[in-house]
C-alpha cells in the first residue's frame, strides 16, 4: 500500500526539523518519503514479539568522569567560528518578542 | 623510482634508512595531487605548507629516532568529516564550508603522533550520506579506474586518493559500509572495525551508534599497521571499548589452514551481479585451496538489514544534524526574519538534497505516534539481526561475502532513485547494524575493467581473523595500480629520463 | 452562584547539583564569569564532540532520590530531547525519559489538616541550557553558554498538591533535604532550583482531572503563589464562561502579575525523545547505592531530635535553627568551638534573626564565620567585654565576618577591670551630680539608675556593670 504523505505531514516535519523546502523539493520529499516508509513498512513482516529494543551493540556501561575541573577558558577558539558574535557570545535574532 | 606507488610501510622504511626524507614523499604526494586531482576531485582541502612544515619536524624526530613506527614520515590524507584544528573540515557540506576546527579528531592524533603527515582533506558524500560521493558540495569524485564512473561513497574521496597515489594511505569512515563500498570500487583495501575499537571523539557524527574510523590503503599490511595505529581506547568516547588486544600487524600471516568460513546463500541471490558473484566465488575456491574450511550457509534476515539501518541511522542524523543552525559556526543565510526563519533558510540553504532527506525522514520515524512503530521496531530487528550473526560465528571464523551488487555505477545514474540507491547498501549495513569488523579485498575486475572487491567480516574484536583470510588472499594476487596512477609513472619516466 | 473548584498542581522541579564540573565535560560551573569563558567543545555542541558522564552527578541525583523515599533504578539510562534554540547548543537536550535514575517517592510536608505525603513521580538527570541575554541596543540576543552542560536533576511530583500554601512546603521540604545533601544550594534568586508549576483546576468532588497548563519563570516563593493564584483564577474563569482550558507552558510574568501563552507556531513540542547513542547505561550495583547511603548525612528530622537531646535545645529554637542547612551549620561549629550550645543558639535565635530581619538576608546567605561568633561567646563568658559591646561586636561579624579579638583590642573595647580607676570615675560622677547622691539618700533608687547610667557613659561603655554597682554602694 503506498503511503501517503501529505502536505500537512512534511509542513510538520519540516518545523520539526526546521526545514523549508520549496514547492519542487516538497513534491519530491513526499514521493520520497512515501517510497521509503513504503519499503520499511516491511518490517511487519518481521515477529519482533518479546525481542529486547537494542540500542547499544555491546553491554558497555558505567563510563564516567571524575568531577575535576580540567578546561580552561578557550573562549576565542570556542567563538572562533561563529557566524556573528558580540560581547564573547554568540549573536542571535532576538528570542523573545 | 615512484615513491607514490610504494605501500606505506615500504614507504616509511625507505624514509627509516634515509634513502628518502619525508619532505620528499610529501613533495610527491602533493606533486601527485597537483597532477590528478583536477580531474578526479579527491581532496577537499590540501595543507601544503602546514604538510612540508610537519614533515619537517616528524623528518627531525625519525632522524633523532624518537619515531620509529611503520608509518613515520608517511603522507596520509583524512576524510572530511575528522576535526583538524585549524584545518578546513567541511563534510563535503555547504553549511561547514568555513569551519576550522578547535581540536583535532583523537584518530588524527594518533596518527600524528606515530608521525604520519596529514597532507589533506578527501572529499566525501555530503555528511557521509551516499554511497557514490556525488552528494559532495564540492562537486563528485571521479573513478581512478575509469573518470565516467563514481569512487562509491561516502568515502570515495580517500578511497579515489589512494588508488591514485596522492597519499600512501587514508582515513575513512564507515556508518553503513562508506569504507568498504568504496574501497571494492576502487580496487584499494579497506577495514571497518568492531565498533568501539577507534575514538569517534572528533568524528563529525552521521549515525553515531553505526560510525567506525577506519584505514583505506594499497594492501592488507598497511592497513593493519594503520590500525594498529588509530584504535585505541579513548576516555573522552564512552562508547570506545578496553580491547584485550591493539595488535593486528601480528595477523598478517599466511595462512588459513583450517579457518572456517561460511558463504551466505541468501547474499547471492536476486540482484547480485554475475561477474561479481563469480569473482567471489573464485576467491573463495581460492582460500579453500589454501586450506580454508568453506560451507555456504543461511544467514537470514537479510532484507530486513536495509530499512532498519534506514531507521536508525537517519534518526539518529536528523538530531546529530541539528546543531548546525547558524548560530555557532559554519554558514548562516544572508537574509532572514527573526529566529526561526534564521534557522530554516541556514539550513535550508546550508544542506544538499540526500541529508534534507534523511533528515525528514528521521524527524518523522522519530515523531510523536511513530516513534514504536518504526524506531523500536528498527531497535529490535537490529537485536534479531545481530543474534543471526551470533548464530553463524559459532559455525564459522570469517563470513565472505560480495561488498557491494554491482561495480561502480556510472556519474549520475545513482541519485534519482534514492531507494535504488540504499538498495546497494545490502551487503554492508548488516556489519553496522551488529558492530562487527569487515574488510574490502580487492578480487577481481568486470568486462569494463572496474574492481570488485570482496568482503570478509569477523566477529566482533576478531579483526585478526579477517587480516589473516584477507592478507592470504592477497598474496595470491598482485596489487592492480589503476591505469591513471600507472600512466603518470611513463610521464615521471619521461621527466627523470630528460 | 459560581461553583465550587479545586486546585490541583504538580511541581517540575529543577535542581542545579553541586558537583564542581559540568555533567559531561570538565568545565568548571562556577557560577558568574564572562560569557562562554567556562565552556568547551562538547558543552557548545562543536561538531565531532562526545559526552562522558560525570560520576558525581549521578551520586547527587541518586542520594537525593534516597532521601525523598525514591526507588533507585540500579539501571539508568539516557535520552535526547530534540529542539532548536540558541540556549540548547546541540538542539538537543541530554535528559532521561524512558529508564530515569529515581522513582516513586514522597516527601512528607505539614498541613493545616497534619501531616500529608507528596508523591514524587521520578527523579531524572539532564544538562543545563545556556543563558541569553538580551541586547536591546543592537535588538539581538546573546548566548552564553557558561551555564549550558551544569547538571540538574528535575524532580516530577505527583500532582498531589491543593494549593500555595502546599506547593511552597514542599518546596521548602525538598530544599531542605537537598541542601542537607550537600546535592545543591537550592538558590530560587540564582536559579539552582526552579520550579514549573502544572496546574489544573476541576470542579469539588469531580474525578476527572481537568486541563493542566505548565507556568515557567517562577523565581521566588511569593511568585509562585501569585502564579498559582493568578492561574486558578484564570482557569476558573474560562470555565465559569463556557470556555476550555487549553493545554499549554505559560510563561509568569511577575511584575504584571500575569501569565501569557508561550506558544508558537514554531514549538511543535514533539521533542522526538531516543536513546543518547553516546552514552552507555549507568548500573548502580547494591553495594555502589549502599555506600551512597552510608555517606548520607545526617538530615533535618534526625538534627532536630539530637540537638533537642544532645543540646537540650527548646522545640521552637531547634526548629528555627534546622530551618536552614546553613544555620544548623554555624551552630554545631560554634558549639564546636565554644562547648557552649545555649550561648550560640541565643545568639542565632536573636541577634542573628534581627539582622537578618533588618537586613533582608535569607538565612542561606548568611556569610559570617561560626568560629568568631564562638569567639564573640568566649569573650562575653570570659568577662572581656559586656554584653552590649558584645551586640555591636556582633552587628561587625554578622556583616564583615571580622575577628572579635583583633576588634575589641583595635578598638578599646574591653571591659575595664581596673578597680582603682573606676573608683575615681565614680568619685568624679558623683562630685558632679550631688542632686542624684542627694535623692539617693532620700530614699529615690531611681537616682542610682542615672549614676550607673552616668558613669557608664564615661567609661564609654566598657566598665563590668557588676563592679560599677559595687564600688557606687559602697561609696554612697
Amino acid at each position: 500500500m503506498a503511503s501517503m504523505i501529505s502536505d500537512e505531514t512534511i509542513e510538520y516535519v519540516g518545523i520539526l526539523a526546521k526545514l523549508e523546502l520549496s514547492p519542487e523539493e516538497r513534491e519530491q520529499a513526499k514521493k520520497d518519503m512515501g517510497n521509503m516508509l513504503d519499503y520499511i513498512d516491511m518490517l511487519n513482516n518481521l515477529d519482533t514479539e518479546g525481542v529486547e529494543p537494542m540500542s547499544h551493540v555491546f553491554p558497555v556501561h558505567n563510563v564516567f568522569r571524575e568531577d575535576t575541573v580540567a578546561n580552561g577558558n578557550e573562549k576565542d577558539k570556542i567563538l572562533a567560528n561563529a557566524p556573528e558574535k558580540k560581547d564573547g557570545a554568540f549573536k542571535v535574532p532576538k528570542t523573545v518578542e | 623510482m615512484n615513491i607514490m606507488s610504494l605501500t606505506a610501510v615500504e614507504l616509511s622504511k625507505k624514509i627509516k634508512a634515509g634513502e628518502i626524507t619525508a619532505m620528499d614523499a610529501v613533495r610527491a604526494a602533493l606533486e601527485q595531487v597537483k597532477k590528478v586531482d583536477g580531474e578526479f576531485n579527491c581532496y577537499v582541502t590540501v595543507d601544503e605548507e602546514g604538510a612540508f612544515r610537519r614533515a619537517e619536524e616528524i623528518q627531525k624526530k625519525i632522524e633523532s629516532g624518537e619515531l620509529t613506527g611503520p608509518l613515520a614520515g608517511v603522507p596520509a590524507a583524512v576524510k572530511d568529516n575528522m576535526c583538524t584544528e585549524g584545518m578546513l573540515t567541511t563534510c563535503s557540506s555547504k553549511i561547514l564550508y568555513n569551519f576550522k576546527p578547535a581540536y583535532t579528531a583523537e584518530a588524527v592524533l594518533n596518527l600524528e603522533k606515530a608521525g604520519a603527515v596529514i597532507i589533506g582533506k578527501t572529499n566525501m558524500d555530503e555528511f557521509a550520506m551516499g554511497s557514490t560521493t556525488e552528494t559532495s558540495f564540492f562537486g563528485p569524485t571521479r573513478n581512478p579506474w575509469n573518470a565516467e564512473h563514481v569512487p562509491g561513497g561516502s568515502s570515495g574521496g580517500s578511497c579515489a586518493a589512494v588508488a591514485l597515489e596522492e597519499c600512501a594511505f587514508a582515513l575513512g569512515s564507515d556508518t553503513g559500509g562508506s569504507i568498504r563500498q568504496p574501497s571494492s570500487f576502487c580496487g584499494v583495501t579497506g577495514i571497518k572495525p568492531t565498533y568501539g575499537t577507534v575514538s569517534r571523539y572528533g568524528l563529525i557524527a552521521y549515525g553515531s551508534s553505526f560510525d567506525q574510523i577506519g584505514p583505506v590503503a594499497k594492501d592488507v599490511t598497511d592497513c593493519a599497521a594503520v590500525l594498529e595505529v588509530i584504535a585505541s581506547y579513548d576516555p573522552k568516547d564512552s562508547t570506545s571499548v578496553k580491547r584485550e588486544s591493539y595488535d593486528f600487524t601480528s595477523a598478517l600471516v599466511e595462512d588459513v589452514r583450517g579457518l572456517r568460513i561460511g558463504i551466505p546463500k541468501d547474499y547471492f541471490g536476486k540482484g547480485l551481479d554475475t561477474e561479481v558473484k563469480e569473482s567471489i566465488l573464485k576467491a573463495a575456491k581460492l582460500l579453500e585451496e589454501r586450506g580454508a574450511v568453506v560451507e555456504e550457509f543461511d544467514l537470514s534476515l537479510v532484507e530486513y538489514a536495509i530499512p532498519a539501518y534506514y531507521i536508525i541511522a537517519s534518526a539518529e542524523a536528523s538530531s546529530n544534524l541539528a546543531r548546525f543552525d547558524g548560530v555557532k559556526f559554519g554558514y548562516r543565510t544572508g537574509t532572514y526574519t527573526g529566529l526561526h526563519n534564521m534557522y530554516k533558510k541556514s539550513r535550508s540553504e546550508g544542506f544538499g538534497t540526500e541529508v534534507k532527506r534523511r533528515i525528514m525522514l528521521g524527524s518523522f520515524v522519530l515523531s510523536s505516534g511513530y516513534y514504536d512503530a518504526y524506531y523500536i521496531k528498527a531497535l529490535k530487528t537490529k537485536a534479531l539481526i545481530k543474534q543471526a550473526f551470533d548464530r553463524a560465528f559459532t559455525k564459522y571464523d570469517v563470513i565472505l561475502a560480495p561488498a557491494s551488487p554491482t561495480t561502480a555505477p556510472k556519474l549520475g545514474e545513482s541519485l534519482g532513485d534514492p531507494l535504488q540507491m540504499y538498495l546497494g547498501d545490502i551487503y554492508t549495513v548488516s556489519v553496522n547494524l551488529a558492530g562487527l569488523p569487515g574488510i574490502t579485498v580487492p578480487c577481481g575486475e568486470d568486462s569494463k575493467g572496474l574492481p570488485i572487491g570482496m568482503q570478509l567480516i569477523g566477529d566482533c574484536f576478531q579483526e585478526n581473523k579477517i587480516i589473516r583470510a584477507a592478507y592470504t588472499f592477497e598474496q595470491s594476487r598482485i596489487y592492480e595500480r589503476c591505469p591513471a596512477a600507472k600512466a603518470q609513472d611513463g610521464k615521471q619516466e619521461r621527466k627523470d629520463g630528460r | 452562584m459560581r461553583k465550587q473548584y479545586e486546585t490541583v498542581i504538580g511541581l517540575e522541579v529543577h535542581v542545579e547539583l553541586a558537583t564542581k564540573t559540568k555533567i559531561f565535560c570538565s568545565c568548571s560551573t562556577e557560577f558568574g564569569g564572562a560569557p562562554n569563558t567556562h565552556t568547551c567543545p562538547v558543552c557548545t555542541g562543536m561538531p565531532g564532540s562526545l559526552p562522558v558522564l560525570n560520576k558525581k552527578a549521578v551520586e547527587y541525583a541518586a542520594a537525593v532520590g534516597l532521601a525523598t523515599n525514591c526507588t533507585v533504578n540500579q539501571c539508568c539510562k539516557f535520552d535526547r530531547k530534540n529542539y532548536f534554540y540558541p540556549d540548547n547548543p546541540q538542539n538537543y537536550q541530554i535528559s532521561q525519559l524512558y529508564q530515569p535514575i529515581c522513582q516513586d517517592g514522597y516527601v512528607e510536608i505539614d498541613t493545616p489538616s497534619g501531616p500529608k505525603k507528596i508523591g514524587i513521580h521520578e527523579i531524572h538527570m539532564e544538562e543545563d541550557a545556556g543563558k541569553l541575554i538580551h541586547d536591546e541596543w543592537e535588538d539581538c540576543s546573546l548566548v552564553d553558554f557558561n551555564r549550558s552542560g551544569v547538571p540538574l536533576i528535575e524532580i516530577v511530583s505527583e500532582p498531589d498538591m491543593r494549593n500555595a500554601d502546599e506547593v511552597i512546603a514542599y518546596l521548602d521540604k525538598l530544599r531542605l533535604i537537598i541542601q542537607y545533601l550537600g546535592a545543591s544550594d537550592c538558590k530560587l534568586q540564582e536559579g539552582s532550583m526552579r520550579a514549573d508549576v502544572n496546574l489544573s483546576v476541576r470542579e469539588t468532588g469531580a474525578e476527572k482531572l481537568g486541563t493542566r497548563t505548565e507556568m515557567k519563570n517562577l523565581n521566588s516563593f511569593k511568585a509562585i503563589a501569585r502564579a498559582i493564584e493568578g492561574e486558578r483564577e484564570r482557569q476558573i474563569e474560562l470555565l465559569e464562561m463556557g470556555r476550555q482550558v487549553i493545554q499549554e507552558t505559560r510563561r509568569w510574568d511577575d511584575n504584571k502579575e500575569a501569565s501569557y501563552a508561550m506558544r508558537s507556531k514554531e514549538d511543535a513540542q514533539d521533542y522526538r525523545y531516543f536513546p543518547e547513542p553516546d552514552l552507555v547505561p549507568v548500573i548502580i550495583s547494591d553495594e555502589w547505592l549502599a555506600a551512597i547511603r552510608d555517606r548520607q548525612p545526617e538530615l533535618r528530622t534526625q538534627k532536630l531530635i539530637r540537638y533537642k537531646k544532645e543540646f537540650d535545645l527548646p522545640d521552637y529554637d531547634a526548629e528555627i535553627i534546622t530551618s536552614s542547612k546553613r544555620l544548623a551549620d554555624i551552630f554545631e561549629e560554634a558549639t564546636a568551638v565554644c562547648g557552649r550550645p545555649k550561648k550560640v543558639s541565643n545568639w542565632l535565635m536573636v541577634e542573628t534573626m534581627r539582622l537578618m530581619k533588618e537586613y533582608g538576608m535569607e538565612a542561606d546567605s548568611l556569610r559570617f564565620s561560626p568560629e568568631n561568633l564562638a569567639k564573640l561567646i568566649q569573650l562575653t563568658e570570659a568577662g572581656t567585654i559586656n554584653s552590649s559591646v558584645a551586640k555591636e561586636v556582633f552587628e561587625k561579624i554578622f556583616l564583615e565576618d571580622i575577628d572579635p579579638l583583633q576588634y575589641v583590642e583595635k578598638h578599646g573595647l574591653k571591659t575595664v577591670n581596673d578597680e582603682g580607676a573606676l573608683r575615681e570615675v565614680i568619685e568624679q560622677v558623683l562630685a558632679d551630680n550631688p542632686h542624684s547622691v542627694e535623692d539617693y539618700h532620700n530614699g529615690k533608687e531611681k537616682a542610682m539608675g542615672f549614676l550607673v547610667g552616668q558613669t557608664m557613659k564615661a567609661m564609654r561603655g566598657k566598665a563590668d556593670p557588676g563592679m560599677v554597682n559595687q564600688i557606687l554602694k559602697e561609696l554612697l
